[in-house]
């Protein structure tokens, strides 16, 4: 028999750890159907047939955010048999809010008490014995991090799923909350046997005033009536409201629990810790320095030395196989143009691409270690005041920020945040960042073009590209994004060591992502891009560039940027193969030129440029739509090929318009 | 509840303008929609005891300590917070 277990628990509470621990690399990660909330599944290791899905880390069975919402419906739709239920030890009243609402769902649960280590190093302790009794459901004690007690949750989880044991308990209510649910629960019994939710759970919900549940449950006009009547004479016995009552009612309960059954001794030691640290990490003075030089060594790091030998020796590698299948193509006598295919498109293609991976494994270790330790949600503390003005929270400044090396990790780290809007807007803005694809290319151009001025050019497109990203963040909150942003009220977890297990799982799920994406639609781009500059319409290859294809559709499509002042075709080639890197777009103009060496090229371009036309040039480079292996991690992230399409459409269009005003207003300035 | 108030002449605040290092006992909890019921289901339910630990260094938002953890909001939303000050 097939066994599905759900984890559920806060964010912060070890759960991605347990999962690990569950699992170990035997996962699938995915998304919720319609929604781009992570979905990751695995297998229990030594149970073969037992599957885990980790479920997002929410608070509250509430029906506001998207998180909530796909865990509601995968309760309550996909029946898992048996939930599992993650608390963190440390901070345990807060984590039982979740819990209760967990228990009225009439599936089996079994509370996993994390971090008891922590606990009992402070001197605390809590009677698991009692807290099961009080709870009706069984509770195990354990230590993710450690690997301590996941055999026996493993071993009880297994029990209360095959046998179906639910909660003993579903009642935690007492007085005018209690009465309320109760003649609410008798009231729609039927449509919620009808609708497939528990009348317990279905009850509590209408009590407080569910919107998604009333909807659900398809009551009459009349039993709607009822239900206010119950609630009004439930609000006005306790005076104060039905939201209130319920969260009232639940930390009420909790209080009295935890009185009984947790012994705690003020803080533990990592809560201490933390507050030490925050000391300094959160300062008035030291915070924003101490952040942008974590940040400065993350970068150097990853694109300097390190990341830079790593990638280095890829190429190296690469470049060894090249020849080698060059040497073994050429000796077997292969035709020429499966020759060219191999060589120049598939092996020079994903080649190029996959030396990025080094930067991106590098890049996420750091990234790892920063969000598991607790300092990423410092960052969104220290940074939220900057970017609420654009419509969104602190949260979103890390990925924007590591924008500026690379889109493609950029838009992969906007998984962490909390929120679906934020998540959107983040990727819809991270290309704005100038990434360091771009930089050869402003550096030919500034040293053609502008030798005297080269860094006040070069900030300039950076501040552009930032600007132009402000700019868009205001219109999209105005017209795509209106609603209500989730609020920043956010958990600041104790610091803590990261896993290794974790940041290694995390940098390898990274990595396979990438590469996978890089044999799939990098591979399917760089043999197009390859095939149309290799061949003329008559399907001949071409000894000449600017006879095939692509030159062609360059020529095409050239008076479309005659308006933006650079109308010659071998710029507008050039834009086109700067979509599988952003680099090519020099190497394309080096080719199509037959410049050869960077100091012709900048003659060669003397003659294509006048300056203003070339500051034209970089401006739309600066801004039109990313490279593919960009492209390819937003239509991953954002779920959809449509609204990726149409985001490569929109930025284009706007370096389109940001080209134009630069090149028609500095011909009307005289330049 | 209230008795003891009278009796003890406490100041009444909204959350943010407690200062650094304060204690409160929230009273009501304002707000409404998806804000409202975050605050709720963070624990910031009335007879909750609130220190503000800190303010960000560009001075919104705050953290403050509540049922053994922290949290950070901003001012905006702590004002939708009526607390009592207690003195520790």
């Amino acid at each position: 028999m097939k066994l599905v277990f759900a984890l559920a628990g806060n964010q912060n509470c070890g759960k991605t750890t347990l999962f690990n621990q569950l699992t170990g690399s035997n996962q699938h990660v995915g998304n919720f159907p319609g929604v781009t909330v992570e979905k990751k599944e695995g297998e229990i290791r030594r149970y073969p047939g037992a599957a885990v899905v980790d479920l997002p880390g929410i608070y509250s069975l509430s029906p506001y955010t998207a998180e909530e919402v796909v865990t509601r419906d995968f309760l309550l739709g996909e029946h898992p048999d048996a939930i599992i239920n993650i608390l963190d030890a440390t901070n345990i009243e807060r984590n039982l809010y979740l819990s209760l609402q967990l228990l009225e769902l009439g599936i089996p649960v079994i509370l996993a008490l994390n971090m008891m280590d922590e606990v009992s190093a402070s001197g605390g302790s809590i009677d698991i014995k009692a807290m099961e009794a009080e709870l009706g459901a069984p509770v195990v004690p354990i230590s993710a991090g450690k690997n301590q007690g996941i055999s026996e949750l493993v071993d009880r989880a297994m029990k209360i799923a095959k046998d179906h044991i639910v909660p003993a308990r579903v009642d935690f209510c007492k007085g005018p909350v209690h009465r309320a649910i109760h003649a609410v629960a008798h009231l729609v019994e039927d449509h919620a046997a009808a609708a497939g939710v528990p009348d317990r759970f279905a009850a509590a919900k209408l009590v407080e005033g569910d919107g998604l549940m009333l909807e659900r449950l398809q009551l009459s006009e009349n039993e709607v009536e009822m239900l206010g009547h119950i609630v009004a004479e439930m609000e006005g016995e306790l005076g104060t409201d039905r939201e209130a009552a319920l969260a009232d009612m639940r930390y009420e309960y909790i209080e009295t629990l935890t009185a009984k059954t947790v012994v705690k001794t003020g803080e533990t030691k990592e809560q201490q810790r933390s507050v030490k640290l925050d000391n300094i990490l959160t300062h008035r003075y030291y915070a924003i320095p101490v952040f942008l030089g974590i940040m400065m060594l993350v970068f150097w790091m990853t694109f300097g030395v390190f990341g830079t030998f790593f990638s280095d020796l890829m190429a190296a590698g690469i470049d060894a196989v090249t020849a080698a299948a060059d040497a073994a193509l050429t000796a077997f006598g292969i035709s020429p143009w499966i020759h060219s295919l191999l060589i120049d498109g598939v092996f020079a293609g994903v080649g190029s691409v996959l030396s990025f991976l080094p930067v991106i494994v590098i890049l996420f270790f750091f990234l790892s270690l920063l969000e598991d330790s607790g300092y990423m949600a410092r960052v969104a503390f220290v940074m939220d005041k900057l970017l609420r003005k654009i419509g969104l929270s602190g949260r979103s400044f890390v990925p924007m920020l590591i924008g500026f090396g690379c889109s493609v990790p950029a838009i992969m780290a906007t998984r962490t945040l909390a929120s679906e809007r934020d998540r959107k807007m983040t990727i819809l803005l991270t290309p704005y960042m100038s990434c360091s694809a771009k930089l050869p290319i402003y550096a030919v151009f500034t040293a053609a073009f502008f030798t005297s001025y080269q860094p006040v050019v070069m900030i300039a497109l950076y501040v552009m590209g930032i600007a132009v990203g402000i700019l868009n963040a205001l219109l999209f909150k105005a017209l795509l994004f209106r609603g209500n942003p989730v609020p920043f009220v956010m958990e600041l977890p104790a610091y803590r060591f990261p896993s290794g297990k974790t940041v290694a799982l995390h940098m390898w799920q990274k990595a396979k992502d990438f590469i996978i994406k890089a044999f799939t639609i990098i591979f399917m781009a760089t043999v197009i891009i390859w095939f149309l500059q290799s061949f003329d319409f008559r399907f001949n290859m071409v000894a000449d560039s600017a006879d095939s294809i692509l030159a062609a559709i360059g020529r095409a499509i050239a008076p479309v940027f005659a308006p933006l002042g650079f109308g010659d075709w071998r710029a507008s080639t050039a834009l086109i193969t700067g979509l599988t890197a952003k680099e090519a777009v020099v190497s394309t103009l080096n080719i199509l030129t037959g410049a050869g060496d960077a100091s012709s090229l900048n003659l060669v371009l003397g003659q294509m440029f006048t300056p203003l036309t070339a500051f034209s040039f970089l401006t739309f480079t600066l801004l039109y739509m990313p490279c593919v292996a960009a492209m390819a991690a937003v239509r991953r992230e954002l779920g959809s090929a449509k609204q990726a399409a149409a985001m490569m459409l929109y930025q284009t269009a706007v370096a389109w318009v940001c080209a134009f005003v630069v090149y028609q207003a500095g011909r009307l300035l005289g330049f | 509840m209230d008795g003891e108030n009278r009796s003890s002449g406490k100041r009444l605040e909204t959350l943010d303008r407690l200062k650094v290092g304060e204690t409160g006992v929230i009273r009501v909890v304002g707000g409404e929609g998806i804000l409202r019921r975050r605050l709720l289901d963070m624990g910031l339910t009335p007879k909750t005891k609130v220190m503000v630990r800190r303010r960000a260094p560009l001075g919104d938002p705050i953290e403050v300590n509540l049922r053994g953890y922290e949290l950070t909001l901003r001012l905006e939303d702590a004002e939708k917070i009526s607390v009592e000050e207690v003195k520790e």
